[in-house]
């Protein structure tokens, strides 16, 4: 069966640990997670944690009832389609020799990017987007000289 | 009781109150600096404390009088290392879902992180092996934090649920109100089962030429075994169970098939291979049941009724998966047949039966009589002498197996071992707790020399609290099991398997004040069954075994179910 990328959103319990039973999870039962992002919700009892993690579909299955099974999980869903809104922030610092920097900040204007932080030989740009964006403002930095990079991990919201 | 008064009392007060109102009356412990302020006021209450003499066997006394009463277990253990010695029988209880209460001291709180003495991370550590846990931060939150340990132990899936209380909150006064009942958004079990699902089962009953029932350890957590044997009589299928689900249907029963699996009967074994439907209710399709997955029951339509819904499909694929209590569903399930069409049902199972009984005869369980004890002829002898009617606890392994294979069992409630755990150690402290909610009842420990040298140490306890548990020894001098599979995979290449140093179990045992008697041949072996089953002490019975003898059938790891080693 063919592992797919899956994003998975839950509200759970604002409680020490809880974040810890989430992620003990999946690694104590063989699941990686390629990115995780967690912050309060309006309500401070409630916080909510995205995740992306790679499973066949049957994987995914399990992942899901074993997640619902959690006592400080409280609601859960698979984010996809187009009834759903997924974004990511990056932070890229990127090289910047003399004969790159104006195609640099072209990349950055087309993206709708914008330039945080200057340098006599690089750039700190922040970008958001969705997941083919991010790739593509990535790859198309890369040949530049991609030196540290910080990625948020998917955000998502059903409409 | 003044339930809904306002009160101001310390956390071990706070504690007391809510045993009381959960009913607890037993618990198994081993007191220690985190806890004496508890211990202080467990003195002040009428609970009954059984000290043992490792908190292992706290955990597993618990467990065995949780199995043996249909009660959650409860048990009180100090911090550090009392509480990680806890860790292999909350894992155990875990695997086999039994409702238990681990309540660990801890250090005070202003201390927690700061590698205090006796300070361990008890929560982050059974993380993974309990169905919740806490840690009580705020001497205010520790009534909820119990009712709600208690409700979570023992609804939905029953599980091991650890409650982790500092010194400082055990001591301090709060306000006390007993909690309402509790009630969480993001834990709902599903107990009543679809009724179209429940519909689509008897449909594939009526249609079904070759079908099986497959019930395991829920229908009896379910309390669901009459359900099930009515289900079964009404419909005519015959009946196979897991390790964990012997008891649930009589073994005397003429539909009874003998347990499934990697050392099940061949009868049951073949039966799951062939059948065209497989009704399988309160399982979990563990590994030492299917033998290799995509090969088991390779042309049945399979059936699966369990409370936990991450058991559904997560080995086997299933084409009826029913969310809901095993009991409620059955009883639906009896009360729908009433009108079904089941006319045709005697007619159409009898070249079914009548395969099954062939089988039955081909290779029934067997072994041959020699010079030496067979441990089957022990396992065989104790069941005639008890009638049945013993409360039997293992240990693991061979002697596990031999029990399974050779003690009948008609009724739930008989038989208490470490099933997905496989823990060595169990049987002697889970006896002890068995016979403490069983008092008048026979319990016995059905045990191999290295297994029951694990908690040996609890005999103690059952001597000091005067609990008549008879242990049963098979003892071969090795440890049996893996020089099984050492015989038959690794060209018997016994690497640290022979087990020559163990103790003279009779001494041993007049050593703790228990009586001690041994068998060394055939003869002796019904003598000291009946002076050991007789009398009124703690006794330990060595019957020194056949040293190479194997347990039969076997399906090698990774072998389909219908490939059996026989003989």
């Amino acid at each position: 069966m063919t592992e797919e990328k899956h994003v998975l959103t839950m509200l759970v319990d604002n409680k020490p640990g809880v974040l810890s039973r989430v992620v003990g999870l999946f690694s104590g039962r063989g699941f990686n997670i390629e990115s995780l992002c967690v912050a309060e919700t309006v309500d401070p009892l409630i916080s909510r944690i995205t995740v992306v993690t790679k499973a066949t579909e049957s994987g995914i299955e399990q992942i899901e009832k074993q997640l619902n099974k959690l006592i400080n999980v409280i609601k859960l869903r698979k984010v996809s389609g187009p009834k759903s809104v997924q974004r990511e922030m990056a932070l890229i610092y990127v090289m910047a020799k003399n004969g790159q920097r104006a195609e640099i900040l072209r990349i950055v204007d087309i993206f709708r990017g914008k330039i945080i932080d200057v340098g006599a030989d690089h750039f700190v740009i922040e970008v958001t987007g969705d997941e083919e964006k991010m790739s593509a403002i990535i790859n198309l930095l890369k040949p530049m000289g991609i030196k540290k990079i910080s990625r948020t991990g998917t955000i998502a919201l059903f409409r | 009781m003044e339930n809904n008064e306002n009160r101001i009392l310390t956390g071990a007060q706070i504690l007391m109150e809510i045993l009381k109102s959960e009913g607890v009356d037993t618990i198994f412990g081993f007191p220690g600096g985190a806890v004496i302020d508890i211990y202080d006021e467990l003195s002040k209450t009428d609970i009954r404390h059984i000290l043992v003499r490792h908190e292992q066997g706290a955990v597993h006394a618990a467990d065995g009088y949780s199995r043996a009463s249909g009660r959650v277990g409860v048990c009180l253990v100090t911090s550090g290392p009392g509480a990680t010695n806890t860790v292999t029988g909350i894992a155990s209880a875990y695997m086999d879902s039994i409702p238990v209460v681990i309540l660990t001291g801890q250090v005070p709180t202003h201390l927690i992180g700061n590698d205090a003495f006796q300070e361990v991370d008890i929560v982050g550590i059974t993380r993974s092996c309990t169905k919740h846990n806490y840690l009580v931060t705020k001497a205010g939150d520790l009534a909820g934090t119990l009712k709600e340990a208690f409700y979570l132990a023992r609804s939905g899936r029953p599980g091991p649920v650890l409650v982790d209380i500092p010194k400082d909150i055990a001591k301090t006064g709060v306000q006390f109100r007993m909690p309402e009942e509790s009630d969480l958004k993001s834990y709902r079990p599903t107990y009543n089962p679809n009724i179209k699902q429940l519909q689509k089962i008897i449909t594939l009953i009526e249609e079904s030429e070759k079908p099986v029932i497959f019930a395991g350890g829920g229908v009896i957590l379910s309390k669901g075994s009459e359900e099930l044997t009515e289900f079964a009589r009404k419909t005519k299928i015959p009946v196979t169970t897991s390790l964990m689900g012997l008891g649930a249907f009589p073994g005397s029963d003429p539909l009874w098939l003998g347990m499934i699996g990697m050392h099940g009967t061949f009868r049951a074994n073949m039966s799951v291979g062939a059948c065209d439907l497989l009704i399988a209710i309160g399982v979990r399709f563990d590994d030492r049941v299917t033998g290799k997955t995509d090969s088991f029951a390779p042309n049945a339509k399979i059936v699966h009724i369990d409370i936990d819904p991450t058991s559904i499909r997560k080995n086997i694929p299933v084409s009826v998966p029913v969310v809901g209590d095993c009991k409620i569903a059955l009883d639906q399930l009896n009360e729908m047949i009433g009108e079904a069409n089941l006319g045709n049902i005697i007619k159409k199972r009898r070249k079914w039966f009548n395969r099954i009984n062939r089988w039955k005869t081909m290779k029934p369980l067997s072994y041959k009589q020699k010079e030496t004890i067979k441990p089957q002829y022990v396992i065989e002898n104790l069941f005639n002498i008890t009638k049945g009617n013993a409360i039997i606890t293992t240990e693991v392994g061979q002697n596990q197996m031999w029990a399974a294979q050779y003690y009948h069992f008609d009724k739930p409630g008989h038989f208490i071992t470490s099933g997905g755990l496989g823990c060595m150690g169990f049987g002697l402290p889970a006896a002890i707790g068995a016979q403490v909610a069983r008092p008048g009842e026979l319990v016995v420990d059905i045990a191999g020399d290295g297994s029951i040298q694990m908690n040996i140490q609890e005999l103690a306890t059952a001597v000091q609290y005067s609990l008549p548990v008879k242990v049963v020894i098979l003892n071969n001098r090795y440890l049996g099991m893996v020089r099984q599979w050492q015989e038959l995979f690794y060209d018997k290449r016994y690497s640290y398997t022979g087990m020559d140093h163990s103790p003279d179990f009779v001494k041993l045992a007049e050593a703790y004040g228990a009586v001690g008697l041994r068998a060394t041949k055939p003869e002796e072996v019904v003598p000291v069954l009946r002076k050991g089953l007789n009398s009124d002490k703690t006794v330990i019975m060595d019957f020194q075994i056949e040293r190479e003898e194997n347990v039969y059938p076997m399906v090698p790891a990774g072998a389909p179910l219908t490939e059996m080693l026989l003989v």
